[in-house]
């Protein structure tokens, strides 16, 4: 502390700036008794956005976070399965940003952004306002591509749900499901590689078999695969062979899995062997990062962003980090719970940042659970670390599947944990 | 003089912790991770154990013999092989001292 600052500091201002901090901090605003503090704008309110807009407020609370996210509630991707399934209601994926503002201190404004501008540094909403920031966030999530296959589109959603953004897709699916007759084909329809939640189309399988075996026995599930194999697979196939017997087909990217049409007035879709006619059709399209990253000059040719690994600033627009599904974040995998890890390490680079410091070495982690029925649980789990090419690599030795054959009071175990994960990954974001 | 410039310090410590450490630390950093599972802080909502609330001896004994493959997991055997045992001795000691254990 110099001299001229203790001239500045009498005990009269110095109980004056104690007062007003306390008065500050009391009502969970950013203090501002040093100086302007610094703001964040962070875009979107998922997995990677709503952690990182907390742990900001919580690594240094003087930064004044902003975050926009369009919707007041939020319909997690991670257990939207169970809902297909018919395990849990839409209400159990829900979730609010009450404590958002009231408790961390975070301004929510619900809109939507359309740009943010590294040159300005401005994020411009779609109703005009412009918001400015030291430093932006920016985890907008996938959109769907539907200029990725012939015959599909928007309009095509209403027939063949993606269901691949929880929310009103869900619920869709959900009472297709319900009002298909025993006896009926589904078809699930992954796309390729990358895609959000490599897992998911197989736990999605798992639990509408789950659903169909106790409701509606005589009916069939045929995955129609645009790849030769999937995450978990061994565990997914030996999991459905001892549950769902011949309920559920699989068939690879080569084995006429691929698909090059759909055609959701006659629900058909076409493979290399001729149309297959399903009584629901889930069609989940090839995905590329979501608008306002593709509109903010964020995006590589693939439509995807490349990013610093060590602290997800955008490498084609400074100031501005990209999180979750995405960014191109190394060997990480596109899940909710790499988006969580990404948010809490770029708020923990943009705050060293903004101290003038230099970012600490980070480390990055992942865990998805599936459930292939309500009591028969699996994982993949891989820490991450930085590798001497600066990129995102896995810690050799770490993580990797469940075991194979296991006893099923492990699968158990790991069901129980898939639920405990879901609540605990859900409050380390909305809580 | 010395005397109001302590008083200051020490009250700024307590009001504003930001100010003295404001960037976060590996251990900080590490331990983050943890909460995906086990809740923010290691305060777990449901049926994760808690390591708020553990000593930094418990949580360090537990991780070492998870890497080392003295104690079978379901998931926590694959996951401590992700961390060296300074990393462990980090993580052990932030949760620790949230504690004050």
């Amino acid at each position: 502390m110099n001299k001229g600052l203790m001239k500045k500091i009498n005990r009269r201002n110095f109980a004056k700036i104690i007062g007003s901090a306390g008065l500050a901090s009391t009502l969970g605003m950013p203090s501002l008794v040093f100086g302007a503090s610094k703001k964040v704008v962070v875009v979107g309110g998922g997995f990677g956005g709503a952690t990182a807009a907390k742990y900001l407020r919580k690594l240094d609370s003087s930064i004044d976070v902003t975050l926009v996210e369009p919707n007041p509630t939020y319909y997690t991707c991670p257990f939207s399965n169970t809902v297909l399934g018919g395990i849990k209601d839409m209400s159990e994926i829900a979730h609010g940003y009450g404590a958002m503002k009231n408790k961390h201190g975070v301004r929510v404004i619900h809109a939507k952004a359309k740009n943010v501008n590294s040159n300005s540094k401005t994020v411009t909403l779609d109703n005009g306002r412009k918001l400015d920031f030291d430093r932006a966030i920016v985890s907008p999530g996938v959109d769907l591509r539907f200029d990725s296959m012939e015959g599909y589109s928007q309009t095509a959603t209403d027939k063949m749900p993606h269901s691949w953004k929880a929310g009103p897709q869900t619920a869709l699916l959900r009472r297709q499901l319900e009002n298909m007759r025993n006896g009926g084909t589904v078809l699930i329809c992954p796309p390729g590689n990358p895609f959000r939640c490599p897992p998911g189309p197989y736990e999605r399988t798992s639990l509408i078999a789950h659903y169909l075996k106790t409701h509606k026995p005589k009916s069939k599930i045929i995955i129609l695969d645009a790849k030769e194999k999937f995450s978990k697979q061994s565990l997914f196939m030996s999991g459905w062979d001892l549950h769902y017997g011949d309920l559920i087909e699989w068939r690879a990217g080569t084995a006429g899995g691929k698909i090059s049409r759909v055609d959701p007035q006659n629900m058909q879709v076409e493979t290399e062997f001729g149309m297959e006619k399903g009584d629901v059709i889930n069609f989940i399209p090839a995905q590329h990062a979501g608008k306002v990253a593709r509109d903010s000059g964020l995006t590589n040719k693939k439509g995807w962003c490349p990013v610093n690994q060590v602290t997800f600033e955008s490498t084609l627009q400074p100031g501005i980090h990209v999180i979750g599904d995405a960014s191109i974040a190394g060997k990480m995998p596109k899940s909710g719970f790499s988006a969580n890890s990404q948010g809490k390490v770029a708020a923990a680079a943009i705050v060293s940042e903004l101290a003038g410091q230099e970012p600490i070495e980070p480390s990055y982690a992942n865990t998805c659970y599936s459930l292939i029925t309500p009591e028969h649980g699996i994982s993949v789990a891989k820490v991450y670390k930085i590798s001497d090419k600066k990129t995102i690599v896995g810690v050799k030795g770490s993580g990797g599947v469940s075991p194979k054959n296991e006893d099923p009071i492990v699968r158990r175990q790991e069901a129980i944990y898939t639920q405990g994960w879901y609540d605990a990954i859900v409050q380390d974001m909305f809580a | 003089m010395k005397k109001i410039l302590f008083s200051i310090l020490i009250t700024s410590v307590f009001l504003f912790p930001n100010l003295l450490s404001a960037t976060p630390d590996r251990g900080a950093l590490l331990s983050m991770s943890c909460a995906a599972c086990h809740g923010t802080d290691g305060k777990s909502p449901g049926a994760m154990p808690s390591l708020y609330g553990k000593s930094s001896k418990y949580i360090e004994s537990s991780m070492l013999s998870f890497l080392h493959g003295k104690r079978k997991g379901t998931v926590m055997n694959r996951i401590a092989k992700g961390y060296s045992e300074k990393d462990i001795k980090l993580i052990a000691n932030y949760f620790g001292q949230l504690s004050n254990k």
